[in-house]
C-alpha cells in the first residue's frame, strides 16, 4: 500500500474524490497541507482575503455546480471565522467540506495559541464533524466527510486535523475506499409505495391543488421530474426563496414566490387551496406566517428527505420521506399506473387565480428623477434574458434580496443563487465568485445593498488576483433598506441605526484594486450603463446605483396572520 | 408528558455531546441521562428522561435519528411502556441504635442495601423505577438527616420479546 504522510493525504484524498477548485486561508496549523497543495497538479486554490468568503465562495461554487464545496482553514481564528458561512450553508442544507487545522493533539486543552474546540463551535451549524486523532483517521474521515454532506439533506460537514497529523516526517498507509457503509447513517431514498400512490390520488381529485416546493428540488436535481408533474397533472406552482430557478420563472404554472413577500396569487392560493403538495420544503415561518392559521382547508402531502422536516411545522397528512426526484418520479409512475390525469374541474381554479394575478401585487411606481430599486432588476433581467449567456445570479440579504426574487425570471435550476435560511448579509459577493470559478464563461451578477456589500468586499483582492469578472450591482439606498422598511411601517419612522450616510466612495474602492466601476442615479441612463456593464466580459465592475430610499417591497404578511393577510403596494398609505 | 428515550449511539468522542446539544439547542429539558458503553464497545447506550407534548417528542426522536452518529431511537412513554430502573446512593449519619435500627427496618421493607458502614455513617444503595426512588428518598428523609444522595438516573428498556438491536 501507497505510504503517504498526513498533509499528502489530505490533497491525495480530495484529488481522489474529484475536487479541482477549493478555497481557503493558510495559517500554521495547515501549514503542511499548504505546503503539498503546491505539489498537487489537480487542484486550484482560490486564496480568499478572509476565512468567511472563502467558505461563501466555496458554498457558492457547490450551490452552482452541485458539487461538494471545499475549504480549508488554519485554527483558532480561522476556524472562527468559517462560523457564519459554515451556519449559512447548513441553514441552506449545502454540501460543504470544511477542513480545519488544529493545534496538536499533545496541546488540545492547554488553551495553545490558536487554539479553538473547533468541532464544539460549529457542533449546531454542521450536518456532522470530525477529529482526526492521527494521521490515519484523516483519509476515512475525509471520505466519510464528502459522502455525508452530499448525500440524504446534504450539509456542511467540518474535519479538524491537528498539526501533528499532518507531520511530513510520519507516513502511513493511504487508502480510499471506493465504497462507503455507515451503519448509523441510512438516508431513505424511495419514497413508501402506499403513500406515493394516495398522494397522486389525491392530486388528481383536488379541486384548488397547489404545489409548493423549496431548495431541495434544486439541490436534489428535481426539476426535470417537477415540470413533468406539474405539465401532466396542471398545477398551479409555487415556490419558496430557495425554490427559485427549479421550476421555469416564465412558465405559466408559475405563480411566483410564496411567503412574507411573496406574490399575491400565491399565497392567496395556498390559503384556499384543499390540497397543498409540498415537495421538499421545510414550512419556514417566513412561508407559512402563522403556522396555526395555514392553508386551513387543505390536506398536505409533504415529500422531504429529513424526516424531521415533516410534521414539525405543520401538520402532514400524507408525510412521504424519501430523495424529492426519485419520489417525483414515483408520482409520475402512480399516474400511468392509475391512469390519472389533471382534473378538467381545475380550470374554475385557474379562473380564480387568474383573477388574483390580476391584481398585479408588484406593480410599482416608476420615477423620472429617482431609479427605484425594482427597476434596477427588471432592467438587468431584460438585459440579459435574450443574451444566450447562461447567467447567475446572487444576492446579499434585505430589500434587494426580495426585489431580485420577485422581478427576476430564471429558466434553469441553480442559476439563483441566496442566503435564504440564515440570511447572511455579505454572503453575495464571496458566493459569485465560487460560482465565477466553476463557470468562468458565465455571466455572474451579484445584486447586493450598500449594507451587505461592505460585510465582505475584501474579496474584490481576490477577483483581481484570480481574474474572477463578475458583476456587481449595488441598490445604494443609502440606508439599511429592509430594517428601514420595518421601522418605517410598524415602529413610527423611528429610524434607529439605519442611515448608511457614510458609505464609501465604491468607484474609488474599485480603482484602489483596479476593478472597473460606475455610478448611476438618473433613471434615463441606466440601461445603457447595465448593457455596457453587462458587455466588459474581463473586468469586474462594480455598479453604484443610486436608489430610491423609501422604496418597499410589497406585498408583506402581516406578522401572526395567515398567508393572506398581505399589505400590498396600494394599500401601503393605510 | 413522561418520556424515557433509549438511544443506541456510536461510543466515539463528541457522540454524547450531539445528543445533548441537540436537546439545548431545540429547547428541550433533560431531566435526567446515563450513558455507559455496551456489549459491543463500539456502541454506547444512552437513556434520556426529558418531559414534552406528543408532537415535542416526536420531533425529538426525528432529530435524534438525524444525528449521524445515532443509530437506534425508542420512545417510552404512558403509551409504550418500558421497564425503568434507577439506582441511589444515599450517606446519613447514624448516631444512636435506635436510628441503625429504624434505617435498617427501612431497608428490609424497601429491598434497599447498606453497602457502606462507619462508626458514623451508613451508605445506602436502592434500585427502583423513579417513583419508587422517589418514596425511598422521601421516606429516609423522614426519618434521619441525609447527607448525600446521588442519582443514576433512569435507564429503559422494552417490555417483553422486544429490544433494540444495532
Amino acid at each position: 500500500m501507497e505510504m503517504l504522510n498526513g498533509a499528502q493525504i489530505v490533497v491525495r484524498a480530495l484529488e481522489d474524490l474529484g475536487v479541482e477548485q477549493m478555497f481557503g486561508y493558510p495559517g500554521a496549523a495547515v501549514i503542511d497541507i499548504y505546503d503539498e497543495l503546491l505539489n498537487s497538479k489537480k487542484i486550484t486554490h482560490i486564496l480568499a482575503r478572509h476565512e468567511q468568503g472563502a467558505v461563501h465562495m466555496a458554498d457558492g461554487y457547490a450551490r452552482a455546480t452541485g458539487k461538494v464545496g471545499c475549504a480549508i482553514v488554519t485554527s483558532g481564528p480561522g476556524a472562527t471565522n468559517t462560523v457564519t458561512a459554515i451556519a449559512t450553508a447548513y441553514g441552506d442544507s449545502i454540501p460543504l467540506v470544511v477542513i480545519s487545522g488544529q493545534v496538536a493533539t499533545s496541546l488540545i486543552g492547554s488553551d495553545a495559541f490558536q487554539e479553538v474546540d473547533t468541532v464544539g463551535i460549529t457542533r449546531p451549524v454542521v450536518k456532522h464533524s470530525f477529529l482526526c486523532k492521527k494521521a490515519e483517521d484523516i483519509a476515512v474521515n475525509i471520505r466519510k466527510a464528502f459522502y455525508i454532506a452530499s448525500t440524504g439533506r446534504k450539509g456542511p460537514v467540518v474535519v479538524d486535523i491537528p498539526k501533528n497529523c499532518q507531520n511530513p516526517n510520519i507516513k502511513v498507509p493511504y487508502e480510499l475506499s471506493q465504497s462507503i457503509h455507515l451503519r448509523s447513517y441510512n438516508p431513505t431514498v424511495f419514497g413508501h409505495k402506499g403513500q406515493v400512490k394516495r398522494a397522486a390520488k389525491l392530486i388528481a381529485e383536488a379541486k384548488r391543488p397547489v404545489l409548493i416546493f423549496g431548495g431541495g428540488v434544486v439541490q436534489g436535481n428535481a426539476s426535470e421530474n417537477l415540470a413533468k408533474v406539474v405539465e401532466r397533472m396542471n398545477l398551479p406552482v409555487t415556490q419558496t426563496l430557495m425554490g427559485i430557478s427549479g421550476f421555469s420563472g416564465t412558465d405559466p404554472h408559475n405563480l411566483g414566490m410564496v411567503g412574507m413577500h411573496g406574490t399575491f396569487e400565491a399565497n392567496e392560493a395556498m390559503h384556499n387551496s384543499d390540497l397543498v403538495i409540498a415537495i421538499a420544503v421545510r414550512f419556514d415561518d417566513r412561508v407559512t406566517n402563522n403556522a396555526r392559521k395555514f392553508c386551513p382547508n387543505a390536506r398536505i402531502i409533504h415529500v422531504d428527505v429529513d424526516p424531521a422536516s415533516i410534521s414539525k411545522c405543520v401538520h402532514a397528512d400524507i408525510p412521504i420521506v424519501g430523495d424529492c426526484n426519485t419520489v417525483l418520479g414515483q408520482l409520475l409512475q402512480s399516474f400511468d399506473e392509475q391512469d390519472l390525469h389533471a382534473n378538467p374541474e381545475l380550470d374554475v381554479w385557474w379562473e380564480q387565480i387568474k383573477q388574483w394575478r390580476a391584481r398585479n401585487c408588484l406593480a410599482y411606481e416608476k420615477s423620472d428623477s429617482v431609479i427605484k430599486p425594482q427597476q434596477v432588476i427588471e432592467e438587468v433581467y431584460a438585459a440579459v434574458k435574450d443574451s444566450g449567456v447562461p447567467t447567475y445570479v446572487t444576492t446579499d440579504v434585505g430589500q434587494h434580496q426580495m426585489f431580485a426574487a420577485q422581478f427576476f425570471k430564471f429558466e434553469h435550476p441553480r442559476h439563483f443563487i441566496t442566503s435564504g435560511g440564515l440570511g447572511t448579509m455579505g454572503f453575495g459577493f464571496p458566493a459569485a465568485c465560487g460560482i465565477k470559478v466553476a463557470y468562468p464563461d458565465a455571466q455572474v451578477i451579484c445584486f447586493t445593498g450598500d449594507g451587505s456589500f461592505q460585510m465582505n468586499l475584501q474579496e474584490l483582492g481576490t477577483c483581481k488576483q484570480y481574474h474572477l469578472p463578475v458583476k456587481i450591482f449595488i441598490l445604494d439606498n443609502h440606508t439599511l433598506g429592509m430594517v428601514r422598511q420595518w421601522q418605517d411601517l410598524f415602529y413610527h419612522k423611528r429610524f434607529s441605526q439605519t442611515n448608511l450616510d457614510y458609505n464609501p466612495d465604491f468607484l474609488k474602492l474599485a480603482d484602489a484594486y483596479d476593478h472597473k466601476a460606475f455610478k448611476v442615479s438618473d433613471p434615463k441612463e441606466l440601461r445603457a450603463v447595465i448593457d455596457k456593464v453587462l458587455s466588459m466580459k474581463d473586468d469586474l465592475v462594480i455598479v453604484d446605483v443610486i436608489t430610491d430610499t423609501d422604496s418597499k417591497v410589497f406585498p408583506m404578511q402581516r406578522t401572526g396572520g395567515s398567508m393572506e393577510d398581505m399589505i400590498l403596494a396600494e394599500d401601503k398609505e393605510d | 408528558m413522561r418520556h424515557v428515550v433509549s438511544i443506541l449511539i456510536e461510543n466515539e468522542a463528541g457522540a454524547l455531546s450531539r445528543v445533548v446539544g441537540l436537546f439545548s439547542q431545540r429547547g428541550y429539558n433533560i431531566e435526567s441521562l446515563t450513558v455507559a458503553p455496551t456489549e459491543d464497545p463500539t456502541l454506547s447506550r444512552c437513556t434520556i428522561l426529558t418531559l414534552g407534548d406528543p408532537e415535542e417528542a416526536e420531533q425529538i426522536t426525528k432529530q435524534l435519528h438525524k444525528l449521524v452518529d445515532v443509530l437506534r431511537v425508542s420512545d417510552f412513554d404512558e403509551n409504550n411502556v418500558g421497564l425503568e430502573r434507577e439506582l441511589v446512593l444515599m450517606k446519613m449519619p447514624t448516631p444512636n441504635r435506635q436510628l441503625r435500627e429504624e434505617i435498617r427496618s427501612l431497608c428490609d421493607i424497601f429491598h434497599a442495601r447498606i453497602i457502606d458502614v462507619t462508626p458514623e455513617l451508613y451508605t445506602l444503595e436502592f434500585v427502583g423505577s423513579s417513583e419508587e426512588v422517589d418514596n425511598f428518598i422521601t421516606t429516609l428523609n423522614k426519618c434521619t438527616d441525609v447527607l448525600e444522595t446521588v442519582r443514576s438516573g433512569v435507564l429503559g428498556i422494552a417490555k417483553g420479546n422486544h429490544y433494540m438491536h444495532s
